[in-house]
């Protein structure tokens, strides 16, 4: 047992701050680190940039063009990039269709979308879940009838994150109404400027619409747009969507909001003392820091050390239910520690000029409210928990 | 970074849960505990033939020298069989007391028989983390030597100690203990009430009513960083003993769940219950992350650094034994409050723990004054 960073990795990570110090836009950077609101145009530029200097994707195969980095080094590249204050990437077209595609695409298929996806010149998103079907994904009921060499796709996608950006959809369609509900499913790639596609965005309780509603009304999509086998898409499903453990925690945005909640409880004051001197507050504090230190140390003994971990199903869940809770607590206590400045809201808080040396501070309350929907999405808490079971019980 | 044990590691793992296995099952401890000592000396030998007892002794002095993984290692299984005897109290802490402090005299005298279980020692400090320290045992000194007299209740395994390792102050620095003195069992003005603890184990009131000891007794010089890191180092063990029982207390309450029966199949088909016991498991696996980082941590010269991870663990490690104990008895409906059962030892096992060397609120308080700005 050996708690430090190896060598390799610690040059690995002196790699990643030179290049962050160095080519991280510092309008990026001021807008990530005071915690605006999300920037599709920074999104955008930002995996451009890191595909130019070779860091697009960390975590693919060399193969297809990744850097093929050891799930520490991924862990490390995602934290210093968090804390560098480097906007997200993607997860939809880089970590989630990416290894679908390596694992069942065709060569072509490959070849057609994979670099676009690392070079980010295609948006993806994600048509999962509907209006009668979330916790229960496989009661969906869009479908896809095939007729000569294309689909006809008709149906209503709900809860889709950034759709209103996108380029390309990869969407759950049901291709057997008459097998059992995980049979009859496939995988469809589809082209978002396809006849028939509407999107409707659904403003969520932050005033922002990060979501959308899409309808497809006879969507015709290329049968060659068919991941791997026909009725075997629920099989995808699972894979894409349990692949992803090395950043589940978010660990590295969670140390930012940590940093941010000192500096903020520094700057408050509340009955005549800096809020960060209220010994109620510093142990709660204590505690969420306490909190995260262990979930941090737990992704690290997953990432690193499978013969002392629990597997691989139930550490991704574990850390999912940890990494929301932590992420949730922090915000309750950045607007806790803003006191009554909390409700005055400000849904829009990039165009708040007034508040712009305020460390973002307008916009706690929205990320408050945004942040709910994390114990929520990608299989809920309540699910996470179900899948844990599973193991833990075996019932 | 690397969180696997060596092969060295994983044989002791295994050497001692073959132990606890073969030797010390529920109706086996049920024996000792009713035992006139308390403890079995015939399983304290074993112990010392198997080595455990010899980790915390330098190689220079006859141990072995070994690291917190195998301390932490020997301490999950003591926590998964319940052990009663002085592992904690001897092996760990007045070991490492003597080892940090004492002269090449007191080490070549004591370290060891203490590695062969020929002496059973305890370190006599109310570690109460945040305490007032007025009951601190207080050393006179003059041209004879020392005197020592103050009370420290409720410490583990004085009454079957051979030697009792007396932290004091010497007033120098009022309240918290400077120094640390070697008195024998029986030493005039030695007054021990013996007392068993809430967990089984065999503990004393231990009252010093103007104890003489020569100048040799004291081991070292100014103790306080030496006593701190000592204890530190046995909160460490109290915590791994903690995971290894929280471990068994979890196991034990999903295979019950899984044999009892109601309403027509065994209750662990009920969500309510599943997920209870999901929490149970989260709450240890986090615990056990960060008393692996403890690991890494409890002998770091850089004392800050040491008690911020050390009061971490304690704290997640405290919750985690008051929410999975709970949980477990409730979970057994009417046999987790049978002493009959082993939950119920578990439970006493798991607030002894949550009690010792500081509490959940203690050690968040310490954290909280090491709070970073940054």
């Amino acid at each position: 047992m050996d708690l430090n960073l190896s060598p390799d990795d610690v040059a690995f990570r002196d790699r990643v701050r030179a290049f962050l110090a160095t080519e991280l836009p510092a309008d990026i950077r001021e807008r990530t680190l005071s915690g605006t609101r999300f920037e599709a145009g920074d999104v955008r530029r930002w995996q451009r940039i890191l595909h130019d200097h070779g860091w697009g994707a960390v975590h693919w195969p060399a193969e297809f063009g990744g850097l093929q980095s050891t799930p520490i080094q991924q862990y490390l590249f995602e934290l210093e990039c968090a804390l560098a204050g480097a906007p997200i990437q993607l997860a939809f077209g880089l970590r989630m269709l990416g290894p679908v595609l390596m694992r069942y695409g065709s060569p072509v298929q490959q070849q057609r979308f994979l670099p676009r996806i690392l070079s980010g010149e295609d948006w993806w998103c994600q048509g999962y879940s509907e209006p009668g079907a979330g916790s229960d994904l496989a009661s969906l009921k869009t479908t896809a009838v095939q007729n000569g060499d294309h689909y006809v796709v008709n149906g209503q996608k709900c809860w889709n994150t950034l759709g209103q950006f996108a380029d390309w959809i990869f969407c759950l369609v049901r291709t057997d109404g008459t097998a059992k509900p995980q049979r009859g499913i496939s995988l469809l790639l589809i082209d978002m400027k396809t006849p028939g596609i509407t999107v409707r965005p659904t403003v969520l309780l932050d005033g922002t619409p990060e979501v959308n509603e899409i309808w497809l009304q006879d969507v015709r999509v290329p049968v060659e747009n068919r991941i791997g086998e026909e009725n075997q898409g629920w099989t995808y499903a699972k894979f894409l969507l349990g692949h992803e453990r090395a950043n589940i925690a978010g660990i590295g945005a969670s140390k930012r909001e940590l940093l941010r909640l000192k500096r903020l409880a520094a700057r408050q004051r509340r009955g005549g003392q800096p809020v960060i001197d209220d010994p109620d507050f510093r142990r709660r504090l204590a505690r969420v820091e306490i909190d995260l230190l262990a979930l941090e140390y737990t992704n690290l003994r997953m990432l690193s050390a499978p013969a002392n971990s629990p597997s691989a199903g139930i550490a991704a869940s574990i850390l999912k239910i940890r990494g929301s809770e932590i992420r949730q607590a922090l915000s309750e206590l950045l607007v806790e520690a803003l006191g009554t400045a909390a409700l005055r809201f400000a849904a829009h808080p990039v165009a708040d000029a007034a508040d712009a040396e305020d460390d973002g501070s307008a916009g706690l309350t929205a990320a408050y409210l945004n942040l709910r929907k994390l114990s929520i999405f990608g299989g809920s808490n309540e699910i996470q928990k179900n899948i844990i079971s599973q193991t833990l019980i075996g019932l | 970074m690397d969180f696997s044990f060596t092969d060295e590691q994983e044989l002791l793992l295994d050497n001692a849960r073959r132990f606890v296995a073969e030797r010390y099952g529920f109706a086996a401890r049920k024996h000792i505990l009713a035992s006139a000592d308390g403890y079995s000396a015939a399983v304290w030998k074993e112990l010392a033939d198997l080595g455990f007892l010899a980790l915390n002794v330098p190689e220079a002095d006859g141990g072995l020298g070994a690291g917190p993984v195998e301390t932490m290692l020997v301490s999950m299984v003591v926590g998964e069989g319940l052990l009663v005897e002085p592992f904690l109290s001897s092996a760990v802490l007045a070991t490492r007391t003597l080892a940090t402090l004492g002269s090449a005299e007191q080490r070549a005298r004591w370290l060891p028989k203490l590695a062969g279980g020929e002496l059973i020692a305890t370190l006599v400090l109310e570690a109460g983390y945040g305490r007032d320290g007025h009951d601190a045992i207080r050393a006179a000194g003059d041209a004879g030597g020392w005197e020592l007299s103050g009370r420290v209740p409720v410490v583990y395994h004085a009454g079957i100690a051979d030697l009792l390792l007396v932290a004091a102050s010497t007033g120098a620095t009022p309240g918290e203990p400077d120094a640390v003195f070697a008195v024998p069992a029986g030493a005039p003005g030695l007054h021990l009430a013996s007392c068993t603890t809430v967990d089984g184990q065999v503990a004393a009131d231990v009252e010093l009513r103007g104890v003489r000891v020569e100048k040799s007794a004291r081991v070292g010089g100014d103790a306080r960083l030496g006593l701190a890191a000592v204890v530190d180092y046995g909160l460490f063990a109290l915590c791994a003993e903690a995971i290894g029982a929280l471990d068994r207390t979890l196991a034990t309450t999903v295979e019950y769940t899984k044999t009892r029966n109601q309403f027509g199949g065994p209750i662990a088909r009920f969500q309510a219950l599943q997920h209870r016991m999901v929490d149970m498991l989260m709450r240890i696996e986090q615990a056990r992350s960060l008393v692996y980082l403890a690991a890494s941590r409890c002998d770091d010269a850089d004392g800050e650094e040491r008690e911020r991870a050390l009061s971490a663990a304690k704290v997640l490690v405290a919750d985690a034994a008051r929410f999975v104990g709970q949980q477990a008895v409730q979970l057994h409906g009417g046999m987790g409050v049978s002493d009959e059962v082993a939950i119920s030892h578990y439970f006493k096992r798991l607030l002894a723990a949550e009690i010792r060397f500081g509490s959940s609120d203690a050690h968040l308080g310490r954290y909280e004054r090491r709070l970073s700005a940054g």
